[in-house]
C-alpha cells in the first residue's frame, strides 16, 4: 500500500529532477516523458483515492515523514494530477522546439509533485517541505523567460511574499512541539487541534497566515497579479490545482484547529468573504484578460477560504475542484489567444472567440461557470458552501452573494469583449489542434462537475470527506444565486465597454489591485532595505572602525611607550650613571696624597665618631 | 584499527613534507596529482572511520599518549557523534579544494603543502580530547590560513590576512586563559577534556565558572564568528583565494561552534545554563544583523561571507535555547542541538560550494561586484544552475540540508525561547531576499560582462574540474535534505549525551 503512495509523489518529483539535470539534451524527449509521467500519476492518484494508503519513513528525531491519503487528499490528488495532465497536453502542442522544454516540463512535474506532497502530507514537516518546494518551483516557472527583467522581478515578488507567509508554518511547527508535553510529538496535522493555550492560538495564527499567503488572500493578493508574467500553462496550473489552492486546502484540512482556537474560523471566513468581494471588484476593473483572471482566482479562492472558516468542507472542496477545471481552461484559452493574436489586452481581443470557435466555446463554458450561471459546476458548488455561511451568519451569506454577483459581472465583461463582431486579423497565427482538445476536455468537466453538487452524489462526497452534518442548501438559495448571477451578467453584457461614471480616484484603487503591492513596498520592503543599509554602515563605521581603532591605538601606545616611557627609563639609567660618576668625583677630592691632610681627616673622623658614640650611649 | 586517527590527522602533513622533498623542477602536475590523491585517501580513511563507528557508542577510536605529564597534558584523541560529521566534512571540502585548484599555477608546491598542513590542523582539532592539543591545532590553523590569504589572495590580501590573524589570535588567547582556569579548578590538575567533563570542576563556583565561561565563549565567538566579533570575516573572505575561503568558511568557522558543544557545554554546564539567555541574544543578533548587512552588500563574496554570520547565529541560538531544561521537552532540546550540528555540516557544504562558485565568477570577470554582471545564464548555464541550487539550498529550501538543520533549530528552540526564535525566523526571509536579488542581478536579464581592460571577453561555463569540485557538495546537500538519517543516527545520541551533561 505504501509503495503506491511513494510512487505517486516520487514519480513526478524524480522525473522532474531528472529532466532538469539532463537539461537541453532532453528537450526533444521532455514532452513525451512528462505526459507519460503525469498520466501514470493520474492513474496512481485514482488508485490512491480509492485505497487510502499511508506511508512513513524515518526523518528527524521523533518526526517521521508521514504521508497519507484520506478522502480530501484523494480528491485533491486526483484533481492535481488530472489538471496537470491536461495542462501538459496543451503545453506539448503549444511549446515550440525553440524553448527550453526540458526545463519547462521538468519544473512543471516538480511543481505538481510538490503539490502532491503537500496534499498527502500527514504531519507538518512534510507539509512544509512540499509547500516551500512548490513556492520555489513557482519562482522558477514565473521567471521561466529569464531574459526579461520584469518577469524575474515578478518571480522574486511571488516567492518572497509567499515565503514571508510561510514563516507561519515554521512557527506553528515549533509551537505544536512546545505545547502539551509530547502529546503531538510527531506534529501530525490531525493532532494540531489538541494543543493547549497559548500555543493553540500561536499554531492557529501560523497556519492561517501561511495559508492566506499561499492562497493570495488579503492582504497578500498582489503577488498573484505579478505571477501572471509566467507562461500561460504555468498560470493555468498555478491558479487552478496547485499553489494558490494549497492554502485553501490547508484551511479545509485544519478545520478542527480553526474551531478549537475559538477565533480562527471567524477570521478565516471573513477574510475569505472580504477577498471574494474586494478582489471581485479588482477583477471587474481590469482591462488585461490575464489580470482579470488572476484577480478572479483570488476571489474564487476566497469562497473556498470562506467555506473552510464556515465549516462547509464539502462545499469548499466542490468549489475547489470545479474552479480548477474552469480556471485552468480560461488560462489555457487566454494563452492560446496570446500566442495566436499576440495580446492579452481585452480591447485588443475583440472577437477573439469568433476566430477560433472551439476555443471560444470552451472559454465561454468556463466563463459562464465562473459567472455562477446554471447549470454549471461553480454555480452549484458556491451555493453548497454558502449554505454553510448562512448557518453561521446572514451577513457572511450576504457578503458571499455579493462576491458571486461580482463574479458574474467580470465573467460577462470578458465574454462581451471576446464575442464582439470579428475584426480582420491578417497576421493571426493558427492554434495547433493538439492545443484545442484539452480545452474541450476541461469544458466537459465544467459541465459534468455540477453532478456532485446535488444529492445523492453530494452525500457520498461528504461521506468520502468524512464531513458529517454538512449544511444543505435550500432550493431557494440555488434559485436566488442563479437569478442574481443572470441579472448581473445581463447588466454587465448590456453595459459593454462603456466606462463607469465614477471618479478616476475611485476606479484606480481596484485597477491597481488596491495598492497592496505599493503598501507592502512602503511598509516592509523599503524600511527593511533602509535598516539593512544602516546595519551595514554600523558594521563598517562603528564595529569595524572600533576594531581598527583598537589596533591603531595599540600601535600608538607602542609609540608612546617608545617615545616617553622608554626615554624616561633610559634617562633614569643615564642619570643614575651620571650621579655615580659625580659621587666618584666627590670621593676623589680628599685623596690628595699629602700625609698631614690625611691625619687631619682622620682626627676629624674620629672626633665625629667619638661624639656619636657619646651621644648614642 | 591501530592508530587510525593519528594516521588520519598527520598523513597530510607527511605528504606536505614529501612535496618539499621532490626536486623544485618537478612538473606542477605532479604536485597537483599528489595533493588530490592525498585528499582522496584522507576521504577514504574517514569513510573507514565512519564505517567502523558505532552510533551511540560514545567516544571511539580513542588514543592516548604521554606528552607533557608534568602539566597534565597528554596526546588524547577520539571521535564521537559530534566530531565525526565534521571530520568527514573537512576531508570532503579539502578534496573539493584540491580538485578546484587543479588549474592553480602560482607556487603550486607551497600552496598544496600549506593546504595539506591546514588539513592536519583542522582534523586534529576535531579529534582533540585535550585542551592544550585543541589549542595548539586551533592556533596552527590560524597560522596556516594566514599564509594562504597573504600569499595567494587578491590585492589587499596582506592587510586582511593580518587582521584575520591578529583578531583570531587574540581570541585564542582568551580561550587559553579559560583553559588555564579550567586546569587550575580541576583536581587533580588536568587539561584532559574527558576527565574535565567527568569532574565538572566548577560545579557550585558561580563566579569562577562565569569568568571561565566568559573567556572560553569570547575565544570561540571570535572564531565562529558572532556579532560583534565578526568584522575580520568579510575582508578575509573577500581577499582570500576561492579555495581558502571555502576552507575558512566551511571548516575553520566550525571550530568555534564545535568548541561550544565539545568544551563549553559539557565542562561548564552550570554557567552555561545560567548565561544561556546571553547566548540566545547573541544568536538572534547575529542572525538578524548578519542577514541585514548581507542584504546591503553589492559584492557577491562579501554577501556570502555575511550570510555565514547569519547561519552561525542559528547555531548559537539553538545551543542557548537547549539549555532551558525546565520548560521544554527532551525532544525539543535534542532537536535543537542536533539541528545545530546539522547546520555546521550543512553550512560547510553550501558555503564551501558558494565560495568556490564565487571563485569561478572572479576568475572569469576579475570582480565580485554584482552590478558588473547581468544575464550570465545565457553564456554559462551550468554555472547559473549550480549557483542557483547552492543559493536556494543556502536560503533553507526544503529538500536541501539547510532546511533539515534550520527546521530542527526553529522547532526545538521555539518552546523555550519563543520571542527569540520568532525573531530569528525572519532571517530566512532576509536570506531569501538577498539570494534572489543576487541571482536576478548576475544571471538573468540581458547579457553584460565586466569590461575592464585586460578582462577576457568571453565567460566560459564551468570547467570539468570546477564542476567536479562543486557538484558533489551540492549532491550531498540534497541527500542530507531528503534522507538525513545516516547523519542524524550518528549525531542524535551525541547531542543527547551533551544534554545529559548539561543538565548536571
Amino acid at each position: 500500500m505504501s509503495a503506491l503512495l511513494w510512487a505517486l509523489v516520487a514519480l513526478p518529483l524524480g522525473a522532474g529532477v531528472l529532466l532538469l539535470v539532463v537539461g537541453r539534451r532532453a528537450d526533444r524527449a521532455a514532452p513525451g516523458v512528462a505526459l507519460a509521467v503525469s498520466a501514470t500519476a493520474l492513474g496512481l492518484a485514482v488508485a490512491a483515492a480509492f485505497r487510502h494508503p499511508s506511508a512513513r519513513a524515518p526523518f528527524l528525531d521523533g518526526l517521521p515523514m508521514r504521508l497519507t491519503v484520506d478522502g480530501l487528499s484523494g480528491l485533491l490528488a486526483v484533481t492535481v494530477t488530472a489538471v496537470t495532465l491536461v495542462v501538459l497536453l496543451f503545453s506539448a502542442a503549444e511549446f515550440g522546439s525553440g524553448e527550453a522544454r526540458a526545463r519547462f516540463f521538468g519544473l512543471m512535474l516538480l511543481f505538481a509533485g510538490s503539490m502532491l506532497v503537500t496534499v498527502t502530507a500527514a504531519n507538518l514537516p512534510v507539509l512544509l517541505m512540499g509547500w516551500e518546494v512548490m513556492g520555489a518551483t513557482s519562482w522558477a516557472l514565473i521567471g521561466y523567460w529569464w531574459r526579461d527583467p520584469e518577469r524575474t522581478s515578478a518571480a522574486d515578488t511571488a516567492f518572497l511574499t509567499t515565503r514571508t507567509a510561510d514563516l507561519g508554518l515554521y512557527l506553528a511547527a515549533g509551537a505544536a512541539l512546545a505545547s502539551g508535553g509530547g502529546r503531538n510529538s510527531s506534529l501530525s496535522l490531525d493532532g494540531l487541534a489538541r494543543a493547549e493555550e497559548p500555543w493553540l492560538s500561536f499554531i492557529t495564527a501560523g497556519v492561517v497566515v501561511a495559508a492566506l499567503g499561499k492562497s493570495a488572500q488579503l492582504p497578500f493578493s498582489f503577488w498573484l497579479s505579478k505571477a501572471m508574467r509566467g507562461p500561460s500553462p504555468v498560470s493555468a496550473l498555478l491558479h487552478s490545482a496547485t499553489m494558490v489552492v494549497a492554502g485553501a486546502y490547508l484551511l479545509l484540512r485544519t478545520g478542527p484547529l480553526l474551531d478549537a482556537s475559538g477565533w480562527g474560523d471567524d477570521v478565516v471566513a471573513w477574510t475569505g468573504a472580504a477577498t471574494a468581494v474586494l478582489l471581485g471588484l479588482v477583477a471587474v476593473a481590469q482591462t488585461d484578460l490575464k489580470q482579470l483572471l488572476a484577480a478572479s482566482s483570488c476571489a474564487q479562492i476566497g469562497f473556498m477560504v470562506l467555506a473552510a472558516g464556515a465549516g462547509a468542507t464539502t462545499g469548499g472542496t466542490l468549489q475547489l475542484v470545479a474552479h480548477a477545471a474552469a480556471k485552468s481552461l480560461l488560462f489555457l484559452a487566454a494563452g492560446a489567444w496570446l500566442t495566436a493574436l499576440g495580446t492579452q489586452q481585452l480591447p485588443a481581443l475583440l472577437g477573439a472567440a469568433r476566430h477560433h470557435r472551439t476555443v471560444g466555446t470552451a472559454f465561454t463554458v468556463a466563463a459562464l461557470s465562473l459567472a455562477g450561471l446554471p447549470p454549471l459546476s461553480l454555480w452549484a458548488a458556491k451555493d453548497v458552501l454558502l449554505a454553510g455561511a448562512l448557518e453561521r451568519s446572514p451577513w457572511l451569506y450576504a457578503a458571499g452573494l455579493a462576491g458571486a454577483l461580482l463574479s458574474a459581472v467580470y465573467s460577462a465583461k470578458a465574454l462581451w469583449f471576446v464575442w464582439r463582431p470579428a475584426v480582420a486579423r491578417p497576421d493571426a497565427r493558427r492554434i495547433p489542434a493538439g492545443a484545442v482538445w484539452p480545452l474541450v476536455l476541461l469544458a466537459v468537466a465544467c459541465v459534468a462537475l455540477v453532478v456532485p453538487a446535488f444529492p445523492p452524489v453530494r452525500d457520498s462526497v461528504s461521506r468520502v470527506l468524512a464531513a458529517s452534518g454538512q449544511p444543505a442548501p435550500h432550493t431557494w438559495e440555488f434559485v436566488l444565486s442563479a437569478g442574481l448571477a443572470l441579472l448581473a451578467a445581463a447588466a454587465a453584457w448590456g453595459w459593454g465597454a462603456r466606462p463607469l461614471p465614477l471618479a478616476a480616484r475611485v476606479k484606480s484603487g481596484p485597477a491597481d489591485w488596491l495598492g497592496l503591492e505599493r503598501a507592502a513596498h512602503v511598509m516592509l520592503v523599503a524600511p527593511t532595505m533602509r535598516l539593512a543599509r544602516a546595519a551595514a554602515a554600523f558594521d563598517d563605521k562603528v564595529l569595524d572602525r572600533a576594531v581598527d581603532g583598537s589596533a591603531s591605538a595599540t600601535v600608538r601606545l607602542a609609540r608612546w611607550t617608545n617615545d616617553v616611557v622608554e626615554r624616561s627609563l633610559d634617562g633614569t639609567v643615564g642619570a643614575v650613571a651620571a650621579g655615580t660618576r659625580a659621587l666618584g668625583r666627590w670621593a676623589r677630592r680628599p685623596q690628595t696624597g699629602q700625609l698631614h691632610q690625611y691625619l687631619a681627616q682622620a682626627v676629624a673622623a674620629f672626633t665625629v665618631l667619638a661624639v656619636v658614640l657619646v651621644l648614642v650611649r | 584499527m591501530i592508530r587510525l586517527l593519528t594516521a588520519l590527522v598527520f598523513a597530510p602533513t607527511a605528504v606536505a613534507l614529501l612535496l618539499f622533498a621532490l626536486p623544485r623542477r618537478t612538473a606542477p602536475a605532479v604536485f597537483r596529482a599528489v595533493w588530490v590523491a592525498a585528499s582522496a585517501v584522507e576521504l577514504a580513511l574517514v569513510v573507514v572511520v565512519w564505517a567502523g563507528y558505532e552510533p551511540g557508542g560514545g567516544m571511539q577510536f580513542e588514543e592516548r599518549a604521554r606528552w607533557i605529564p608534568g602539566a597534565g597534558v597528554s596526546y588524547h584523541v577520539g571521535v564521537d557523534g559530534l566530531s565525526l560529521p565534521l571530520l568527514a566534512l573537512t576531508c570532503l571540502l579539502f578534496l573539493a579544494c584540491a580538485l578546484y585548484s587543479l588549474r592553480e599555477n602560482r607556487r603550486i608546491r607551497e600552496f598544496a603543502a600549506l593546504f595539506l598542513f591546514l588539513q592536519t590542523t583542522c582534523l586534529g582539532l576535531f579529534v582533540a580530547l585535550d585542551l592544550i592539543l585543541f589549542f595548539v591545532f586551533f592556533d596552527l590553523s590560524i597560522v596556516a590560513m594566514y599564509f594562504v590569504i597573504a600569499g595567494w589572495g587578491h590585492r589587499q590580501a596582506a592587510r586582511a590576512a593580518l587582521k584575520f590573524f591578529l583578531y583570531t589570535f587574540i581570541g585564542s588567547l582568551a580561550l587559553l586563559l579559560g583553559f588555564i582556569g579550567l586546569y587550575l579548578a580541576a583536581s587533580p590538575h588536568t587539561f584532559d577534556i574527558v576527565e574535565l567533563t567527568e569532574q565538572n570542576p566548577l560545579a557550585g563556583r558561580s563566579v569562577y565558572g562565569a569568568l571561565v565561561l566568559l573567556a572560553v565563549v569570547v575565544g570561540l565567538a571570535v572564531k565562529t564568528p558572532t556579532v560583534p566579533f565578526h568584522t575580520w570575516l568579510p575582508p578575509a573572505h573577500v581577499e582570500a583565494p576561492a579555495a581558502g575561503s571555502a576552507i575558512l568558511a566551511g571548516v575553520l568557522l566550525k571550530m568555534g561552534t564545535y568548541g561550544f558543544v565539545r568544551i563549553a557545554m559539557p565542562i561548564l554546564p552550570e554557567a552555561w545554563r545560567e548565561y544561556a539567555l546571553v547566548l540566545v541574544v547573541i544568536g538572534v543578533v547575529s542572525v538578524l544583523h548578519g542577514a541585514l548587512v548581507a542584504l546591503a552588500q553589492t559584492d557577491f563574496k562579501r554577501m556570502v561571507a555575511y550570510t555565514s554570520v547569519n547561519h552561525m547565529g542559528y547555531i548559537v541560538l539553538a545551543l542557548g535555547a537547549a539549555a532551558a531544561t525546565a520548560d521544554s521537552s527532551e525532544q525539543a532540546r535534542s532537536l535543537a542541538v542536533t539541528g545545530a550540528v546539522t547546520q555546521m555540516v550543512s553550512h560547510g557544504l553550501l558555503t564551501g560550494a558558494l565560495f568556490l562558485l564565487a571563485g569561478v565568477l572572479h576568475e572569469r570577470g576579475r570582480t565580485y561586484d554584482m552590478g558588473a554582471y547581468s544575464g550570465l545564464a545565457a553564456v554559462a548555464p551550468a554555472f547559473a544552475a549550480m549557483t542557483g541550487v547552492a543559493a536556494f539550498a543556502s536560503l533553507g529550501l526544503p529538500g536541501f540540508s539547510g532546511f533539515v538543520a534550520e527546521f530542527q533549530i526553529f522547532t526545538g528552540s521555539l518552546g523555550p525561547q519563543p520571542l527569540a526564535t520568532a525573531l530569528s525566523v525572519l532571517g530566512i526571509v532576509l536570506t531569501a531576499g538577498l539570494f534572489l536579488r543576487a541571482l536576478r542581478q548576475v544571471f538573468t536579464g540581458p547579457l553584460r560582462l565586466p569590461d575592464a581592460p585586460g578582462t577576457p571577453r568571453v565567460f566560459p561555463d564551468m570547467r570539468g574540474h570546477e564542476s567536479l569540485s562543486v557538484a558533489p557538495l551540492l549532491v550531498l546537500a540534497v541527500v542530507l535534505g531528503v534522507a538525513p538519517r545516516f547523519l542524524l543516527d550518528v549525531v542524535e545520541p551525541a547531542s543527547r549525551s551533551v544534554l545529559e551533561l548539561l543538565a548536571r
